[in-house]
């Protein structure tokens, strides 16, 4: 079908074939491979993007579905070059590692900060829980989320304790 | 310049230097291997065996090779290749025998991913199938089927490995260390205890994925996300009989691999489909079903350990008998069984040892490399062992390991002599049981368990770990200075997550004495381009990478030295540098820039002399020797990085149900280089040590069939599931050859996690865990004393 969506910003008008989901639209048709695919069945989180605003999984979504919406995906989220907030509190606080579910983190974060400034740490768990990370073992993410919502000063500035 | 000259004052080693790759990652604009797209690309899908154990009776790909966008359709009987990494024993596509659940029968190159699902969807296989061999234990009886007739045909590591032609065992590995009966002789106590643990997945977010292109005149390309280019590199030419100068092996970003990426994986059917596609590109994703089935797992483990303790609370023996689970294909689990049996007894100093470790093959998903390499595994039972041989003998847990730590002057299983500068275990063991309050209850947690029901206990287990590896592995590093005076390092070891490009920049900057931003680690690696490196596997990457690095830097500022003399018309002893220029060290305003050195000095008439600046290093580990096949003594580990877990658990011991409250663990590195990266580590192998402990395993039924490929019903832990507290403790005691002093623990922090759960749990409840994982129905069946139930096979489902 044909459709039309803003994608970061700019108007994307295409044919897509009506059995691909957003995820495959957005990183094959479009080409923005920042968002992730970790398993195509929505258990992941990898491929978290805005839709209209609010976080999805791209991949649990049609891309039929996104005509006329609004998307925002990680390519957007630094802005000339300069790193967001969210993304130079995840840099600060060691909260990535291989990168591949990084994306989709930023998203999630991105999605709980506009629904609670000031989460707590039971709050952060809940709000990327939906994100699967290996490397980190999260504990350096929910900082940086305490980091970016003004919860602890100058990040943990590596956080390891010597004896 | 003379040695003197060159100081190891460590500036930027030991800082919390952001990662040097956070940017690209953060962005989106870091590329791995699944995100690249060439020209011509083909899509690959593979047609996989329903089946555990089964005769190939017939393949008919005609209906397959029509479909309009099909460019190559390849069955086992075409492609007389064999790849294996110590024993030769895996067929690029099944043959006529398929040996596992989930095997690639036949696999299909095409224009789209949509055209080749539906190739392969129309490709038809006939099977005679044949009741599985699933168990281990039951592949040792004499009247089992064998997984591998031809055995005793297969090429292997001679120097290493052991295959037993006519049965299921690919590899024994035995070590005997003084005399086993006379100690057992001396024990007022013998305990003897059997512990197991299943099959699990690597779970990296990004699966296995690769991209080959086998161009005319046999120049191949491979785009993969393997850990390992050089190895890659040459298992692929052994398998096709090509020269290495004709095979490049290109990395970019990798996303998690733990192991599983670092063989060769479906690199040579892409290159074989490509050949028949003309050349073209042909790539290929694993889907997160296949990760779990088409790619390799961790094997399972069945552990037998038998214990003389004397009166004194000294271990006089052990007796230490491995069953390791190969799977269909001996891959890494043949080197995981020779590495853990010389690791067997833990951190203990065992007088009298005699360890039997089997490899044996079976019908299910072949286990690899995980991090850890059988530690994870043999430590499980191992730590619980200790816990339960101390209750048994009366001793507090902690006094009793204290006892029996390895000291000063102890030798290993293999006859290695430990010294002071080796690392420290008691110290590790100390800080995390004083991290935990081991042994007693706080006033707050005596509250919280009158307040809730639940009963509190605390757990400690100790672990180490050397590098399994050849005793002569090797590495290099080259680093090049540009025109302005900032440098670029390429090594060949990966970056799959780790952090090795962050702390590679900070050892080179702190050894050119140059801020961390004027060097560059660079991102990809490239076997036409980069140096040498074995492989990025086994925690061996900081001290032999960070080794080579150093003298690369050394070679540089040799060669800049020697170019500064003759411009200061000075001898290079006469000369000193800083960050920006090497100088006279009397009279500093004499002196030249690194920039006016870099690409060769230019005299003002215009003469040039000297060149581009260069440096190479290289480090291979020193003394290392193979191992004696018959008593497994000899010298195999680069170094032992020593750890200790402390966990507090909350345990409801009417349910089972616990929580984890804390989690504690101390690890002897040597030198810290980067605390933020160390951490971030350290807390990413202890949670995914928490998740293969607590809930992580294969189910298979009773046909060999896997139930549970996917992250609903093979759950990883998520941010919810995280204790409450997590902590994690640096010691520093160096390594004398190592960067800097440090040593690695990369896989170390996943290691003796499960025991250090479930002793936690044992206080509380005094349930006697066997059986990893550990889920709430395992603690209620140990607390009321029913035995344990192996669910990780079922009856099949009725149909």
């Amino acid at each position: 079908m044909w459709m039309s969506v803003e994608v970061n910003g700019h108007i994307y008008e295409r044919e897509v074939t009506e059995h691909w989901t957003l995820l495959r639209f957005l990183r094959e048709d479009l080409e923005l491979t920042g968002t992730k695919d970790g398993c195509s069945a929505g258990e992941c989180g990898a491929c978290t993007v805005m839709l209209n605003g609010e976080a999805v999984n791209a991949c649990m979504v049609l891309a039929a579905e996104a005509d006329g919406a609004t998307v925002e995906t990680i390519e957007a989220e630094a802005v000339d070059g300069e790193l967001s907030e969210i993304q130079a509190a995840f840099a600060r606080n060691y909260a990535v590692q291989c990168g591949y579910c990084t994306a989709g983190m930023v998203m999630s974060v991105r999605e709980l900060l506009r629904l609670n400034s000031k989460p707590t740490v039971a709050e952060i768990k809940e709000g990327i829980e939906g994100n699967l990370c290996r490397c980190t073992g999260y504990q350096q993410i929910i900082e940086a989320v305490l980091d970016v919502s003004g919860q602890i000063n100058n990040g943990t500035r590596g956080g390891l304790k010597y004896v | 310049m003379s040695e003197s000259t060159i100081s190891s004052v460590a500036t930027h080693v030991g800082d919390d230097v952001q990662r040097v790759d956070d940017a690209a990652k953060l962005t989106g604009g870091a590329m791995y291997a699944s995100d690249l797209v060439f020209a011509g690309m083909l899509y690959a899908q593979v047609k996989r065996s329903p089946h555990a154990r089964a005769k190939i009776v017939a393949i008919n790909t005609s209906k397959a090779k029509n479909l309009p966008g099909v460019h190559a359709v390849l069955t086992g009987k075409e492609l007389d290749y064999r790849i294996g990494l110590y024993v030769v024993d895996k067929d690029i596509l099944a043959k006529d025998a398929v040996r596992h659940f989930g095997e690639a029968v036949a696999a299909v190159a095409a224009e789209s991913l949509d055209i080749a699902s539906r190739a392969v969807d129309l490709i038809d296989v006939e099977y005679e199938v044949f009741p599985p061999v699933l168990s281990q234990l039951d592949a040792l009886d004499e009247n089992s089927p064998l997984v591998h007739p031809d055995l005793g045909s297969y090429d292997y590591v001679k120097a290493s490995f052991s295959p037993q032609p006519g049965t299921n065992i690919p590899n024994i590995t035995k070590i005997r260390k003084g005399d086993v009966d006379a100690g057992f002789a001396e024990a007022k106590w013998i305990i003897e205890r059997e512990y197991t643990n299943p099959s699990v997945q690597h779970v990296p977010l990004e699966t296995h994925v690769a991209i080959v292109e086998w161009k005319a005149g046999d120049e191949v390309t491979i785009w993969s996300s393997a850990q390992s280019p050089f190895t890659l590199r040459d298992l692929f030419c052994r398998a096709f009989k090509l020269p290495h100068n004709k095979v490049r092996v290109v990395i970019p970003h990798v996303g998690g691999a733990f192991g599983g990426k670092a063989g060769i994986h479906l690199e040579p059917l892409l290159a074989c489909l490509s050949r028949k596609a003309g050349g073209r590109p042909v790539k290929f994703q694993a889907t997160r079903e296949e990760e779990f089935s088409l790619l390799p797992c961790r094997s399972a483990l069945t552990y037998r350990i038998k214990t003389g303790v004397g009166a004194d609370g000294r271990i006089t023996a052990q007796k230490l008998l491995m069953y390791w689970d190969s799977g269909a294909y001996a891959d890494y689990a043949v080197n995981v069984t020779r590495a853990s049996a010389y690791s067997a007894g833990g951190p203990y100093d065992i007088p009298n040892a005699w360890v039997d470790a089997y490899t044996i093959y079976t019908n299910k998903p072949w286990g690899t490399a995980y991090r850890g390499f059988g530690h994870v595994e043999f430590f499980w039972g191992l730590e619980r062992h200790m816990e339960l041989v101390a209750q048994v003998i009366g001793m507090d847990p902690l006094e009793f390991r204290k006892k029996n730590l390895l000291k000063p002057g102890s030798t290993t299983l293999t006859g290695e002599r430990i010294n002071e500068h080796t690392g420290n275990p008691l110290k590790c063991l100390e800080a995390a049981a004083k991290a935990i309050n081991y042994g007693r209850l706080t006033p707050e947690e005596e509250d919280r368990q009158a307040r809730t029901g639940r009963r509190i206990g605390k757990g400690i287990a100790t672990l180490h770990k050397a590098p399994a590896m050849p005793s002569f592995t090797t590495t290099a590093a080259v680093i090049k200075m540009n025109s302005d005076g900032s440098v670029v390092v390429n090594i060949a070891l990966t970056e799959i997550g780790q952090g090795t490009a962050t702390v590679v920049a900070q050892m080179a900057a702190d050894r050119l004495r140059f801020p961390v931003s004027r060097v560059k680690v660079a991102v990809e690696r490239d076997t036409d381009k980069d140096p040498f490196d074995w492989q990025t596997v086994a925690s061996k990457g900081l001290l032999l990478t960070g080794n080579a690095v150093i003298a690369a830097c050394d070679d540089l500022l040799r060669q800049a030295y020697s170019d500064a003399a003759q411009v200061l018309r000075a001898q290079t002893v006469d000369l000193d540098h800083d960050g920006e220029k090497i100088f006279v060290k009397q009279r500093p305003e004499e002196s030249v820039t690194f920039a006016a050195l870099s690409i060769g000095y230019v005299y003002p008439n215009g003469n040039g002399i000297g060149g581009p600046l260069i440096g190479l290093g290289r480090y291979t580990a020193q003394g290392l020797t193979s191992l004696d096949k018959e008593t497994g003594q000899g010298l195999p580990a680069l170094d032992w990085t020593y750890g200790a877990h402390g966990v507090i658990a909350e345990v409801d011991p009417e349910t089972g149900e616990y929580t984890v409250i804390k989690i504690a663990s101390a690890f002897d590195v040597g030198k810290v280089i980067n605390p933020g990266t160390m951490r971030g580590q350290c807390i990413g192998g202890m949670i995914q040590g928490l998740g293969t402990a607590q809930c992580e395993s294969y189910i298979y039924d009773d046909q060999g069939h896997l139930l549970n490929p996917s992250l609903t019903d093979n759950k990883i832990l998520t941010a919810k599931d995280l204790p409450e507290e997590i902590e994690c403790i640096a010691v520093e005691t160096p390594q004398l050859d190592g960067p800097f002093g440090a040593r690695g623990v990369g896989e170390h922090p996943m290691i003796s996690v499960a025991p250090a759960l479930a002793n936690a749990i044992h206080d509380a409840t005094g349930a006697e865990l066997t059986h990893m994982p550990v889920r709430f129905e395992d603690v209620w069946r140990a607390i009321h004393n029913k035995p344990p139930i192996d669910t990780w096979t079922t009856k099949a489902p009725a149909v």
